[in-house]
C-alpha cells in the first residue's frame, strides 16, 4: 500500500538522497576537477576551486606520453572477454545449483565464495610462474582466463540468486514439451533471467575493467590495460596529482559512460527478485 | 614473366623480409616515470639509427609498483625484462644475490673512469659495476635570497645547522604566512626517513653499529631528533607531518618557505615557470655540524640487466647508448644543457657550457660530499647514505618514519619516539637473524 507523503517529507528525502549521492560521487568529481588544474593548484592547501588555475595541459601531456588507444583496447578485450567467458561457464553451473541441487551444493557455493576472501598476493608467485611456463604472461588470453577465474564465484553467485527466483515448474513444462537441456537453458531460462544476466555482465565488466593487481603483475607491454596506464603516471619525486587525475579520468571515463547509460538495467537487475 | 617465376620472386622477397624480421632483437626496458626517462624515449631515433637490429619496448610504472614487479620477475628468474631502472638501494642487495649482470665489459667508449666516484661506489659490488647511472642526485639547501637580505643575513655556501636555525628564525613571519624552513615530515622510508637518516649522519648518528645493534638509544640520534622537532615546531609550516616532496615544493613555489632542504632535482622546479619566487632562490650545500659529514643524501637511477635476461648483448648495447657521454651531448643538442641528466659523469661538469647552468656546481659538490660506503662519522656495517642497503630496510624505515612523524605531529615526545624506534628495530633485527 502506498504511503501518503507530505511535501516536506518529500523535500527532506530528496535532499538526503542528493546528499548521499554527492558524498559517494564527490571523490570522482574532485578527481575530474583536479585533472583540469595546474600541479600547484592541485595540491594547494586550503584546496582551491574558484581561484584555481585551469588548464588542459595535463591531458595533452598524458596523451603525448602514452599509447592510450592500445591500453584502452586491451582493457576492452580483457574485460568483455573475461565476462563473456565467465557467463558461458557460470550459466550452466548456476542452472545446476538452482534447479538440480545436490547435497553439497550449499557447501560448494560457500567454498566458491571463500576463494574470494584469500588475498591475491598470497598466490602471486605460483600464478606468476604458471603464466610464465604456459606462455600466458603478457597475453590478453592469459588475462581473460585470470580475470574470468577471479570473478567466477561472483558471477555464479549472482546468477544462482536470479535463477532461484524463476519457478522450476516453467522449466519442467518446457521439458515436457520436448525441450532438451540446451534449449531449456538457451530459450527458456536465459530470456526469463535476462535482466539478471545483463546486470551480472555489466557488474563484471566493471570489476574486470578496474582490476589492478593481476593486470599490472601479469603484463609488461603487449597486454597491459588501463590500470597499468594509470600506474605509469606517478613520478619518483612524488605524486603529480593533476597528471595522475587526468590519466585516471581518461581510464575511468569509458566505464563511467557505460555505467551511466546502463544504470536502469543495472538497478533493475540488482533489485531483481527483491520484491515478490 | 611466367606465373612460376613471379611466385619464386615473391617467395624470395618474403624470405628476405622474414629474415630481416628474425634478425631484430626486441628488448623490454622497465622504467620509472620521470622527466629524464621520458625525454630519452623521445630520442630513440638516434639509438635505432646506431642499432637498427634492436627494438626497444618500454614498461613505465610507478616506483613502488615497478619495484614489486621487477623483484618478482628477477627472484623467479622470469626474464620478462632485459633492462631495469633501479635505485642505489637495490643495486648492492641484488648485486650480492647474483641477480644482476656485471657491466665491466662495456665498450671502451663508455669510459667507466669518467663516472663520479661517489655514484660509481654506490653501484659497485665486490669490485664489479652492477648498474650504469642514468642520473644522480643529492640534496641541498634552497633558500629565499630576498628574505635573507631583508633579515640582514648571508647564507654561507656550506652552512651549519646553527646557521639554518638562525636563518629560519629570522625569516619566519606567521602574519604573512612565511615559515622559515620546510622539511619532509610525511612517514616513509623514502620520505621523512630519507631526510632524517641523511641529517643524522651530520650529527654523527648511525642506524646500526658494526655488530648490527640498533643505535636509536644513543645521544647522536637524540640530538638529531631534538633539533629537527624544535626547528620544525618553531619555524616550520603547520601540518608538517603530512608534508613530503610535493607538498613542500608547492609551499616553496608559493613563497611560503624561507628554506627548503631537499633533492637537487627540485632546483629546476623552484626556478621554473610554476614558481612565484623563481628569481629569488639561492642554493647552498646541505648543513653540517662540524663533524666532517654533511646532511645530504645520494641517489642515482641506474640501468641494470637482470641475470635472467636472454638478450644481454642487446641490453648492454642499449645501456651503453643511454648512459655514455654521447647521450649527454645528444640531449644537449636537442634540448639544451639544462636538460641533460645530471650527476653521473665528471666530464659533464668539466664542460664550459654546462658550468653556466645554475646550481650545476652545487649539485656536483653535494654529490661529491656524500660517501655511501662511509656515510656517517663512525664506522657502519652497511652501504647507503639515506638508507641501509638491506632487504629489511623498507619495512624498518617506514616503521621508524611513522614513529618520528607522530612525534612531529605532537603525539609523542622525542624520547618516547626514540625508545619506540629502538624497540621496533631491535625486534625486527632479531627476527631477521642479524642479532641474537
Amino acid at each position: 500500500m502506498a504511503r501518503a507523503s507530505s511535501p516536506r517529507r518529500m523535500i527532506l528525502t530528496t535532499l538526503a538522497a542528493w546528499g548521499v549521492a554527492l558524498l559517494i560521487f564527490f571523490p570522482v568529481l574532485w578527481m575530474i576537477l583536479t585533472s583540469f588544474k595546474t600541479e600547484a593548484s592541485a595540491v594547494a592547501n586550503p584546496p582551491e576551486l574558484l581561484s584555481a588555475s585551469w588548464t588542459l595541459e595535463n591531458y595533452a601531456e598524458v596523451w603525448a606520453r602514452s599509447d592510450y588507444p592500445r591500453f584502452f583496447w586491451n582493457s576492452v578485450v580483457i574485460s568483455i572477454g573475461s565476462t563473456l567467458l565467465g557467463l558461458a561457464v557460470a550459466i550452466p553451473a548456476a542452472w545446476a545449483m538452482a534447479f538440480v541441487p545436490g547435497k553439497r551444493t550449499k557447501d560448494l557455493l560457500m567454498w566458491m565464495l571463500s576463494t574470494k576472501m584469500m588475498p591475491a598476493v598470497a598466490v602471486m608467485i605460483p600464478i606468476y610462474l604458471l603464466f610464465q611456463r604456459l606462455g600466458l604472461f603478457d597475453t590478453k588470453t592469459g588475462l581473460i582466463l585470470a580475470l574470468m577465474l577471479m570473478n567466477l564465484p561472483i558471477i555464479t553467485w549472482m546468477l544462482y540468486t536470479y535463477f532461484k527466483e524463476i519457478p522450476g515448474e516453467i522449466l519442467e513444462a518446457a521439458r515436457m514439451d520436448g525441450a532438451g537441456l540446451r534449449s531449456e537453458i538457451l530459450y527458456v531460462l536465459t530470456p526469463m533471467a535476462l535482466p539478471g544476466i545483463a546486470s551480472t555482465l555489466l557488474l563484471n565488466v566493471i570489476l574486470a575493467w578496474n582490476e589492478a593487481f593481476w593486470t599490472i603483475t601479469l603484463t609488461t607491454t603487449k597486454a597491459a590495460p588501463l590500470s597499468a596506464f594509470i600506474a605509469s603516471f606517478s613520478a619518483p619525486q612524488g605524486l603529480f596529482y593533476a597528471k595522475l587525475s587526468a590519466a585516471s579520468t581518461m581510464a575511468i571515463a569509458p566505464i563511467l559512460i557505460l555505467g551511466w547509460f546502463s544504470q536502469k538495467q543495472l538497478v533493475r537487475g540488482l533489485t531483481f527478485g527483491a520484491v515478490k | 614473366m611466367t606465373v612460376s617465376l613471379r611466385a619464386l620472386m615473391g617467395a624470395t622477397a618474403l624470405l628476405a623480409l622474414s629474415g630481416a624480421a628474425m634478425a631484430e632483437t626486441t628488448i623490454t626496458v622497465a622504467t620509472v616515470n620521470n622527466g629524464d626517462m621520458i625525454r630519452m624515449q623521445g630520442l630513440m631515433d638516434d639509438f635505432y639509427a646506431k642499432n637498427p637490429d634492436i627494438k626497444v619496448e618500454w614498461v613505465t610504472l610507478e616506483e613502488n609498483v615497478l619495484r614489486q614487479n621487477v623483484t618478482t620477475d628477477i627472484a623467479t628468474g622470469g626474464g620478462q625484462y632485459d633492462v631495469l631502472t633501479i635505485g642505489t638501494y637495490e643495486v648492492p642487495i641484488w648485486g650480492k644475490q647474483g641477480w644482476l649482470v656485471s657491466l665491466n665489459d662495456l665498450p671502451a667508449e663508455y669510459d667507466v673512469d669518467d663516472l663520479l666516484p661517489a655514484i660509481r661506489g654506490g653501484l659497485t659490488v665486490d669490485g664489479n659495476l652492477m648498474a650504469s647511472p642514468f642520473y644522480g642526485e643529492s640534496s641541498m639547501v634552497m633558500y629565499r635570497t630576498d628574505l635573507m637580505e631583508a633579515a640582514g643575513l648571508t647564507m654561507p655556501d656550506a652552512p651549519t645547522w646553527a646557521d639554518i636555525e638562525t636563518a629560519a628564525k629570522a625569516m619566519t613571519n606567521t602574519e604573512t604566512g612565511v615559515y622559515g624552513v620546510c622539511l619532509r615530515g610525511k612517514a616513509g622510508w623514502g620520505e621523512n626517513m630519507a631526510f632524517l637518516t641523511a641529517m643524522s649522519n651530520s650529527f654523527g648518528a648511525r642506524w646500526f653499529d658494526e655488530a648490527w645493534m640498533p643505535q636509536f638509544d644513543q645521544p647522536e640520534w637524540k640530538a638529531t631528533l631534538d633539533f629537527y622537532l624544535n626547528l620544525m615546531n618553531n619555524y616550520g609550516p603547520p601540518g608538517a607531518s603530512n608534508n613530503g616532496f610535493n607538498e613542500n615544493l608547492t609551499l616553496f613555489q608559493q613563497g611560503k618557505c624561507g628554506m627548503w632542504i631537499d633533492a637537487t632535482v627540485a632546483a629546476s622546479f623552484v626556478t621554473g615557470k610554476d614558481s612565484t619566487v623563481a628569481d629569488k632562490v639561492g642554493f647552498a650545500l646541505a648543513p653540517d655540524n662540524g663533524l666532517g659529514k654533511r646532511g645530504n643524501w645520494l641517489w642515482a637511477w641506474s640501468l641494470a640487466i637482470p641475470a635472467s635476461s636472454q638478450k644481454q648483448d642487446a641490453a648492454k648495447a642499449f645501456i651503453n647508448w643511454a648512459t655514455n657521454k654521447d647521450y649527454l651531448a645528444l640531449v644537449a643538442s636537442k634540448e639544451g644543457w639544462a636538460n641533460v641528466p645530471p650527476g653521473t659523469r665528471s666530464s659533464l661538469y668539466a664542460n664550459e657550457e654546462y658550468a653556466k647552468v645554475p646550481f650545476a656546481k652545487m649539485t656536483l659538490d653535494s654529490i661529491n660530499s656524500a660517501d655511501p660506503n662511509a656515510p656517517t662519522v663512525k664506522p657502519v656495517p652497511y652501504v647507503g647514505v639515506q638508507f641501509v642497503a638491506i632487504p629489511e630496510f623498507q619495512g624498518l624505515g617506514t616503521t621508524v618514519g611513522e614513529i618520528f612523524s607522530a612525534a612531529l605531529a605532537g603525539q609523542k615526545t622525542a624520547d618516547e619516539a626514540l625508545a619506540e624506534a629502538q624497540t621496533a628495530v631491535t625486534d625486527e633485527m632479531k627476527a631477521s637473524g642479524y642479532i641474537q
